[in-house]
């Protein structure tokens, strides 16, 4: 039994990065755009070094690529815009995420969610809110207010102004 | 929007209240006989008092009740609206400002020690206050409505006299309505284009005596028609007729003979040849001006009726409007783009037709956005009484322009350093009366505070009268300090700019108000918030001036679109001095220096290019924009200037807040993203670079 969100599945937004399957939970999400063209903000960090304009407003564009050691290709067919709205540091902004292709928006049973194994993982710990099972398939929730609250401080690990997941629970 | 809380709508009513309450008040004291003041102040006492109890507020309504039941007495003519009587209902107005504020206050011995003050002064019969000596600029003496009529000789152009500076002259005394009469002007083919057959009427109503009115014309007096008679306008209900009879235009029985007809009187009066077309424009036109300036009068009685046609609107819903509109333009320039390379003339023309709507709706939000800085100046008079009493000097507060408008964002955010700056004129700049008459000057200080439009930009400037800057003290503090190099020789503007520095001070002794060395430095930081300037002038011995330049609005501004490598960056046009070509040989001479020379100035330079490490393949001729920032100047090196962009300014995220280069970004006609860049940030990174260069040389 998953002791975190009540026990209720979770919708959740699947997409592709280096091949590897990540979800985002689909309540962050605002829109999904197709590629549009990056405004590089030079001496600005790697991951949020470029400025789209999304509708008129202009949002920030980071590479999650980065964050999890990838290696930065050039954009195809398939590439995709995430656009979300997550709390950075308490305040709430808008983001865009690149995504090398985008699936589908899925629900994740409760008894299907499994928090995130302490040893034999590739990526952070601190980065992923848990793991999903699809069928042989394992979908990786990322915690997108840890990885962006962080980029934003540049310190670890946030503050307790906002509630954070809790990873280890009784 | 979320149901109004009846208390919040009252604590702004009330708010705006007490503000017209202390108007009328420190208004009293010059002019203790006004009714209309006495009014004024009954009545904000009175809706405070009934709102309060309506709203639960039920301690500012006992309250107010009592000065309400002085004033009463003072409306009645029974006691004086003395000045111990202002004082105490001054100290009573910020009581009920604290009461409204923190309903909860428990403690009552400040109130009723002023109701006890109160008390004593309605019971003592008073005698009534003499006024204090009128001053020309505060006073506002009795305005008087003047009808200049003049014509000048044929030749008066040819001489050099140019009437549209005789008629600017005019409009500065008051205020005008000025109508040409061109019944002079002779058929095509007699006239002489050099010639001047314009006359003019002009109906002003201004403050100065006749004899301003007869200096404006002191040059070309003597070869011209000029009269000047007075108009009456306690009547506002002066007919065309009357006006026409008065300015001896037409006849009375003309005018009865038309008035029995019963048609418009004056298309009458032109038809039957008694008058002609300009004649009876040019008395509509007074007419007009009498009417407007007597419910201005009436206006002004009834300061409470000011905000009858207005309607209050949530800050964030006007700031919400500028935003789509900013959008909106954004999105209009794109589709001018598409449009432009389409060629169909029909999305051509309602391109253009979206245009025209998008920049006035621009216009016109702006113009939603902006307050006339008066309700800023209005605040500091009550300042300007409270130091004046506590420091024992006396002080006259003029300003000037108070109808110029600016973004309401950049008002509120002058609030703090323009206080700061006027009780450092007030504290520093001032003197006693005693030094002043010992200085051959009047005793009373005089602080001017100014607003007016120039361009883009809005200049405030506070003046003093006062003793001015001490040049030698301010260095020699500045040298102590470690601020400045020992001996070095500097413009009286460079030298004051030290004054911003932290922590500078050369106030003898620390008093209450100033001289503790902290604010000039925040006052600056703030103004540079704004994107605005600061200077300081000073002439020892009779003043000092503060000089203010904002920008009209902080949502929109004119940038120079400049390309280094691939990417695309606006500068603000405001900054830009000029530009220049980086001829080859001096690129690659200055490849060790860096720096330019401007017309025997050396200049340092920044190579954006490094700077962003652009790695695309550099354009042969490097273009150099200088810019500046206060008395700074930097060259920016960049590949190629674009031009001229409409610039929306959009805030950087929180994730860029580490990226100090730039100030915000916008959007450019193609949809794509530009980072403007931040100047002030730019130049200290030159300034950086140059002493890097000098200490390494």
């Amino acid at each position: 039994m998953s002791p975190w969100n009540g026990g209720r599945s979770l919708e959740v937004l699947t997409l592709g990065l280096e091949g590897e399957i990540f979800a985002l939970e689909a309540t962050y999400v605002r829109e999904i755009l197709d590629l549009t063209p990056i405004t590089e903000v030079p001496n600005s960090e790697p991951f949020v070094n470029g400025l789209i304009n999304v509708r008129g407003k202009v949002v920030p564009l980071a590479d999650l690529r980065l964050k999890f050691g990838m290696e930065q290709k050039p954009p195809t067919i398939d590439t995709r815009i995430i656009v979300i709205e997550v709390a950075i540091d308490g305040n709430p902004a808008i983001v865009g995420i690149h995504a090398d292709k985008v699936y589908e928006i899925t629900q994740v049973a409760a008894s299907a969610l499994e928090e995130t194994p302490r040893i034999g993982m590739r990526w952070r710990p601190d980065y992923i809110r848990c793991i999903g099972k699809r069928g042989a398939d394992f979908i990786v929730v990322l915690d997108v207010e840890r990885i962006f609250s962080m980029a934003s401080s540049r310190e670890e690990p946030p503050s307790a102004g906002y509630p954070s997941p809790q990873l280890s629970a009784a | 929007m979320t149901a109004l809380d009846p208390a919040e709508t009252y604590r702004q009513e009330a708010q705006e209240l007490l503000e017209q309450l202390e108007q009328a008040l420190l208004d009293l004291e010059h002019a203790p006989d006004d009714t209309d003041l006495i009014d004024s102040a009954f009545r904000a006492l009175h809706t405070i008092k009934g709102s309060g109890a309506m709203f639960g507020f039920d301690a500012v309504a006992a309250f107010t009740h009592h000065v309400e039941t002085a004033f009463d007495l003072v409306r009645k003519g029974k006691i004086a609206p003395s000045r111990e009587l202002i004082a105490v209902a001054l100290a009573a107005k910020d009581r009920m400002r604290l009461l409204i504020e923190q309903p909860d206050t428990v403690d009552t011995t400040p109130g009723d020690a002023i109701l006890r003050d109160l008390e004593a002064i309605v019971a003592a019969p008073e005698a009534p206050i003499v006024p204090e000596a009128p001053s020309s600029a505060q006073a506002k003496p009795s305005a008087t409505t003047w009808r200049v009529r003049f014509s000048l000789a044929k030749d008066a152009m040819a001489m050099g006299t140019n009437p549209l500076l005789l008629l600017d002259e005019l409009r500065t005394l008051g205020v005008a309505t000025i109508v040409a009469r061109t019944d002079g002007v002779p058929p095509l083919e007699v006239m002489m284009p050099t010639d001047c057959h314009l006359a003019w009427d002009v109906v002003l109503t201004t403050g100065q005596p006749r004899s301003a009115i007869e200096d404006v014309f002191m040059f070309v007096i003597d070869d011209m028609e000029l009269s000047i008679d007075p108009i009456d306008t306690t009547s506002d209900a002066t007919r065309i007729g009357e006006i026409l009879v008065d300015r001896g235009d037409v006849r009375q029985e003309a005018v009865d003979a038309a008035i029995s007809s019963q048609v418009a009187l004056g298309t009458l009066l032109v038809k039957s040849g008694h008058l002609t077309e300009d004649k009876l424009a040019a008395g509509l036109a007074e007419q007009q001006h009498i009417r407007v300036e007597a419910s201005a009068a009436k206006g002004a009685a009834k300061a409470a009726g000011q905000g009858a046609d207005s309607i209050r609107v949530p800050a964030e819903r006007l700031d919400e409007l500028m935003e789509r509109v900013g959008e909106l333009v954004i999105a209009q320039s794109r589709l001018t783009q598409v449009a432009a390379a389409s060629g169909d003339m029909d999305v051509k023309s309602i391109a253009e037709e979206i245009e025209r709507l998008a920049l006035a709706l621009r216009d016109t939000t702006m113009g939603v956005r902006t307050v006339p800085i008066g309700s800023l100046f209005g605040r500091f008079r009550r300042l300007v009484h409270d130091l004046a009493h506590e420091l024992g000097k006396q002080i006259e507060l003029v300003t000037i322009g108070e109808e110029t408008e600016l973004d309401k964002t950049v008002i509120e955010r002058l609030n703090d350093p323009l206080i700061h700056l006027i009780r450092n004129a007030i504290d520093h700049g001032l003197e006693t009366p005693e030094g002043r008459e010992a200085a051959g000057k009047s005793p009373r200080g005089r602080i001017t505070l100014s607003a007016r439009h120039a361009g883009a930009e809005v200049l405030v400037s506070i003046v003093d009268d006062g003793r001015g800057l001490d040049r030698n003290r301010i260095q020699a503090r500045a040298e102590e300090q470690g601020l400045l190099a020992p001996g070095v020789k500097l413009s009286d503007g460079e030298l004051f700019q030290v004054l911003f520095q932290p922590g500078f001070s050369t106030a003898r002794e620390v008093t209450s108000l100033s001289g503790r060395g902290v604010g000039m430095d925040v006052v600056k930081r703030t103004i540079e918030g704004l994107r605005g300037k600061i200077d300081i002038a000073s002439t020892p011995g009779s003043g000092t001036e503060m000089a203010l330049r904002l920008p009209l609005t902080l949502a929109i501004i004119d940038g120079l679109l400049v390309r280094v490598g691939t990417g695309r960056y606006v500068l603000p046009l405001s900054a830009v001095e000029e530009c220049v070509e980086l001829s080859v040989e001096e690129d690659a001479r200055s490849r060790g220096r860096s720096f330019l020379n401007i017309r025997d100035d050396l200049v340092p330079f920044l190579r954006l290019r490094e700077l962003f490490q652009a790695s695309a393949p550099a354009d042969r001729y490097q273009k150099v924009v200088i810019v500046s920032s206060g008395d700074l100047r930097v060259g920016l090196v960049v590949d190629q200037v674009i031009g001229n962009h409409q610039t929306v300014i959009k805030s950087l995220s929180k994730l860029h807040s580490g990226v100090e280069t730039f100030s915000g970004a916008t959007i450019l006609g193609d949809g794509a993203v530009a980072l403007i860049l931040d100047i002030a940030h730019l130049v200290e990174l030159g300034m950086a670079h140059e002493s890097r260069l000098k200490a390494a040389g």
